[in-house]
């Protein structure tokens, strides 16, 4: 039988939620045994493939880049799982949603600045409007909140989408 | 003179007191309603919208905290309608304002966080408001945050009914709600505040914390200020 495959990124995120994934310990090598982690920090990929059969999303939708992986990994993803707050709700980073991008990059770049001052442009993303959350972006299959997810949560998820059963998070669902 | 009544909550028959809300009658035969905005000891003002329950021969839904009971009441404290209902209550709570539970002095021990959850709210379907809300750290010893608050009054009624002073109202309509000390005066720059910290125990949310906690380490004496509440009714 061939190994479910599956992708993971971070989008607008710290990395915790990866951080929890890894934090899996033992229950790791159960996974793999079932599944090839394909594209991720966590893997040398440089695209994302086609085919993939669950999309592992941290970080909430806020630059362009942003916005295009998430489009690609929806477009080439049977289940998209919206990992962690960022994801689910926008957290941390839709703090600054109340602020206009350009006061925002000037108050940080420009006035917080002591030596290079300017607002970069050159090999960063343009920064989207507002951080969002994934499923205002694209369809989301899975929410699982939690900052980052306990690993127990993302286990009990991974396990049934590897199972091919939808997770009811029940209450292992935990916000922040 | 208390009058006897006997009224059925999910099918069972259950004798209380006229004049009792169907809130109490409930809690206190083991019923569970949810509800945010009433907090035993204070006036109930059906604010929040969770404890609504349906009432045979009422097309429409009632508040449980401020309905009051009848000879002969029957009320469904669950149904699907209700859940959906209460779900969306939730998430409509959750969108208003900026609820980040991530970087929440109250997180884990929050009436809201516990009520998303409890009811299965993995996400929120509708657009966050993202509203742009400031923080009064003027009190000495406390904070509010706007970006936490749920309006539900508790703090207002806490102050007003409790503590005697009524420091906090709600001033603005709809979405521009918002909750003031003074007449707008800053809460730290309150002549009437007593700094008793009695509203701060009453909030549901991270809205109002003390100061000097990190995340998920401010828990709340919520029984403190109903405690009170029921030693002063007995004098």
């Amino acid at each position: 039988m061939d190994k479910v495959k599956i992708g993971t990124c971070w989008l607008d995120g710290c990395s915790g939620c990866h951080m929890s994934l890894l934090d899996l310990d033992e229950g790791i090598v159960g996974v793999l045994e079932k599944a090839d982690i394909v594209f991720g920090p966590l893997v040398d990929a440089q695209e994302w493939p086609e085919g993939v059969d669950v999309a592992l999303i941290e970080g909430a939708v806020s630059s362009q880049d942003d916005l295009d992986l998430a489009l690609t990994a929806r477009e080439r993803s049977k289940i998209v799982v919206a990992l962690g707050d960022c994801a689910v709700t926008g957290n941390v980073p839709s703090m600054r949603n109340g602020i206009p991008t350009r006061k925002l990059l000037e108050r940080v770049y420009v006035e917080g600045a002591t030596e290079g001052r300017g607002v970069p442009t050159d090999g960063v993303p343009a920064l989207l409007k507002q951080a969002e959350p994934l499923h205002s972006a694209i369809k989301v299959d899975v929410h699982v909140p939690g900052c980052p997810p306990k690993p127990d949560a993302i286990l009990f998820v991974v396990g049934a989408l590897l199972e091919g059963r939808m997770p009811d998070l029940g209450s292992k669902l935990r916000f922040g | 003179m208390t009058e006897k009544v006997k009224v059925r909550i999910d099918g069972e028959v259950i004798a209380a007191t006229a004049g009792q809300t169907i809130l109490e009658v409930a809690r206190a035969n083991g019923k569970y309603i949810p509800a945010l905005c009433y907090m035993e000891g204070l006036s109930a003002v059906g604010a929040c919208r969770l404890c609504m329950v349906e009432v045979s021969g009422v097309a429409r839904l009632l508040p449980a905290c401020t309905t009051p009971v009848q000879e002969g009441l029957a009320v469904n404290t669950s149904s699907p309608q209700l859940e959906s209902y209460r779900k969306i209550a939730i998430e409509l709570l959750l969108v208003e304002r900026n609820h980040v539970c991530a970087v929440c002095v109250s997180s884990g021990h929050c009436e809201l966080q516990t009520l998303a959850q409890d009811h299965g709210v993995t996400y929120v379907r509708y657009p966050y408001n993202f509203p742009r809300l400031t923080v009064d750290a003027t009190h000495p010893r406390y904070v509010l945050d706007h970006n936490r608050c749920v309006l539900c009054s508790r703090c207002v009624r806490t102050c007003a009914e409790v503590e005697g002073a009524h420091v906090w109202d709600m001033a603005g309509r709809g979405i521009q709600t918002r909750l003031v000390s003074e007449l707008q005066r800053p809460w730290g720059e309150s002549t009437t505040c007593t700094s008793c910290g009695k509203c701060v125990q009453a909030c549901p949310t991270g809205a109002m914390a003390e100061k000097g906690w990190g995340v998920e380490e401010m828990t709340k004496k919520r029984a403190v200020v109903s405690r009170l509440s029921s030693i002063r009714e007995g004098q």
